[in-house]
């Protein structure tokens, strides 16, 4: 190669030469590894999916789709089933959601559409991002030594003088709904904050430019343009969210209460289907067992599905963006 | 048109203004230096537009043609680092006065950019964009429909008006842009480069198109062709930069009917810069 090459040339002239035996091996190296790492993620997600189904195999066989309508979770007579939970488990991320989805939309746009200097922008920033590295055992005692006395006066005055509604049927006595949804919204918030201050972020400049030159003023130009172009990657961001709300553990099984009941009350204790494997594990029997490793199954393809859906309507707005 | 009090206010004025020295004048920019950060981007341009003509920006780049027009209504403000030290008049008000609204100003004074820019929504709703921020109460599918013909869009797009404005070719993304800006109905249209992205075809038209704005608008256009310049342009403003000192400083050189200036510049830079000499 080189012979043919240099030909023309003059000898001591620089000239590309082919790769070496050592790029090219290289080069295959790290694409096996690559790859291999991706393989082995892949195959511990199916190796945990299908160890859990085997597990579970047993209580899918005795309680069928009964599980999921059940309520009841008696050891003693081996009855069990899970939509207290699942209720639990959807009713507590949806209210979080609700709560920590609208503030870290909010914290977001107050935080990307040039309401603070910079300098104080990225301060703010980096504490609603240290708000993920708070680990959720301390959480959990947090809403144990602040937030339960801090709402109990607030929960008791609601239930008495508007007790016919519903949502404050019950008063607070402890743990309960309120207190673990309430922590959890703030455990939500940082990925709600981050993911949609990047799609804030994509929003092509010469697009605020269009809108203010048209004579919008800010709130006009965040709520009819800059909203609106980012909705896909804020719709993701919320999905996100509320995928990390319905895993969420530790926190939740020392707040919420962990009864089990279907109650709209938001001041009446409650159960999530991660809280009941995080409290139950530790001295389930054989039946009991099975049972938890069916309740996992079903958490485990909420999460995967929300996921999934949030993935899907990011990528849709990264590809309106290639527009 | 229907708008809230602040825009009585400036409408008032202006009209005052305009009843003491009927101006032939729409805008008088002075500007004596711009500055971002501390770089000084333009000094000593006094830049008067015409009212009902088309003034066209020539000059070589990075002169400070698309700075001076973004001074103009206050489009500049959205660069945090960005410093003027002059007045523009609009119609007899300083706009940079303390008092005035940068919002109220780029509603009287609209803007086309480089690039298009619809918004991701329908080719209705872009043009109906500004009447519905201004609270316009009268007859919203009139006025849409006479923007899209004043944009020569009206023909190509009145069976789709529900499709999504991003779904358009690039020469009638910009006109739908300009339907958008004359929509609500500003005085002075502000185009930067508005068919740099087009092809001649599509140039051709907006050039046309601009001949009819004329008619209702006092237009102001930042051109790098110069025979663009000379085909739109009543008045023309040629630019230029000097890199004497170290730093580059844009400044107006002069500014004239647009056939004298062409045929009979006054300044030697102005000569070179249209024999092609210098660039
Ligand atoms: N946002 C900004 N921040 C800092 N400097 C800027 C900014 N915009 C423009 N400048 C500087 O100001 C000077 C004039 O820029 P301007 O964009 O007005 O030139 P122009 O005449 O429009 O050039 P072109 O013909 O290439 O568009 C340039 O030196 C440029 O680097
Ligand atoms: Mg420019």
């Amino acid at each position: 190669m080189k012979s043919v090459m240099s030909g023309a040339k003059n000898d001591d002239e620089f000239s590309p030469s082919a790769p070496s035996f050592y790029d090219v091996l290289s080069d295959r190296g790290v694409r096996w590894i690559a790859f291999g790492a991706g393989g082995i993620v892949v195959f511990l997600g199916l190796y945990i999916i299908f160890e859990i189904a085997s597990a579970a195999s047993p209580a899918i066989k005795e309680y069928g789709l009964r599980f999921f309508v059940d309520t009841r979770w008696d050891v003693s007579r081996q009855e069990f089933g899970i939509l207290a939970e699942i209720w639990g488990t959807l009713y507590s991320s949806l209210l979080a959601l609700l709560i920590g989805g609208s503030f870290g939309v909010g914290i977001a746009l107050f935080l990307s559409q040039g309401y603070l200097p910079n300098r104080l922008s990225q301060i703010f920033r980096l504490v609603v991002e240290m708000l993920a590295a708070i680990p959720s055992v301390v959480y959990g005692l947090w809403g144990i030594y602040v937030v339960i006395p801090a709402l109990r006066p607030v929960a008791a005055w609601l239930h008495e003088y508007f007790g016919f509604i519903p949502l404050f049927s019950t008063s607070l006595s402890g743990p309960g709904l309120a207190p673990a949804v309430i922590v959890l919204s703030i455990m939500i918030l940082p990925t709600v904050a981050a993911i949609s201050q990047d799609a804030f972020a994509q929003v092509p400049q010469k697009v605020k430019e269009a809108a203010y030159g048209m004579g919008a003023t800010r709130k006009q130009a965040i709520l009819k343009v800059i909203l609106p172009t980012a909705s896909s990657g804020v719709m993701g961001a919320i999905v996100l969210g509320f995928g990390r709300a319905l895993g969420e553990t530790m926190a939740l099984a020392m707040l919420i209460g962990n009864v089990n009941q279907v109650s709209l009350s938001l001041f009446a204790p409650a159960k999530t289907l991660a809280s009941l494997l995080a409290s139950n594990f530790p001295e389930a029997g054989q039946v009991e067992l099975a049972a938890l490793m069916y309740a996992a199954l079903a958490l485990l393809f909420i999460t995967v599905v929300v996921n999934a859906i949030g993935a899907y309507i990011m990528s849709l707005s990264k590809k309106q963006e290639a527009i | 048109m229907n708008m809230n009090a602040s825009v009585a206010r400036l409408n008032d004025s202006v009209g005052d203004e305009t009843q003491r020295n009927e101006a032939e004048v729409a805008i008088d920019a002075k500007i004596n230096s711009i500055y971002y950060g501390k770089f000084r981007a333009v000094r000593d341009s006094h830049v008067p537009i015409r009212k009902g003509e088309i003034t066209g920006f020539i000059g070589p780049s990075g002169c400070g043609k698309s700075t001076v027009l973004r001074s103009l209504n206050r489009m500049n403000d959205l660069i945090p680092i960005f410093k003027m030290d002059g007045d523009v008049h609009f119609m007899g008000q300083d706009i940079y006065a303390p008092s005035i609204d940068p919002v109220l100003v780029r509603r009287h004074i609209g803007m086309v950019f480089q690039q298009p820019n619809p918004f991701a929504m329908s080719i209705y709703d872009n043009v109906a964009f500004g009447l519905r921020i201004n609270r316009f109460k009268g007859d919203m599918d009139e006025r849409v429909e006479g923007a899209l013909r004043q944009a020569a869009l009206w023909d190509e797009v009145k069976d789709k008006l529900k499709q999504s404005g991003l779904a358009l070719s690039g020469g009638q993304q910009q006109r739908l842009c300009i339907a958008r800006a004359v929509a609500p109905g500003p005085t002075v249209l502000l185009m930067d480069e508005p068919c740099s992205a087009l092809d001649p075809i599509a140039t051709r038209k907006i050039e046309n198109l601009m001949h009819d704005l004329k008619e209702h608008y006092t237009v102001a256009i930042v051109t790098h062709n110069m025979q663009q310049a000379q085909r739109v342009a009543d008045t023309t403003a040629f630019f230029s930069v000097d890199i004497s000192d170290g730093q580059r400083c844009g400044h107006l050189v002069e500014m004239g009917r647009t056939n004298e200036l062409f045929e009979n510049p006054r300044e030697e830079l102005t000569r070179k810069y249209i024999r092609g000499e210098f660039s």
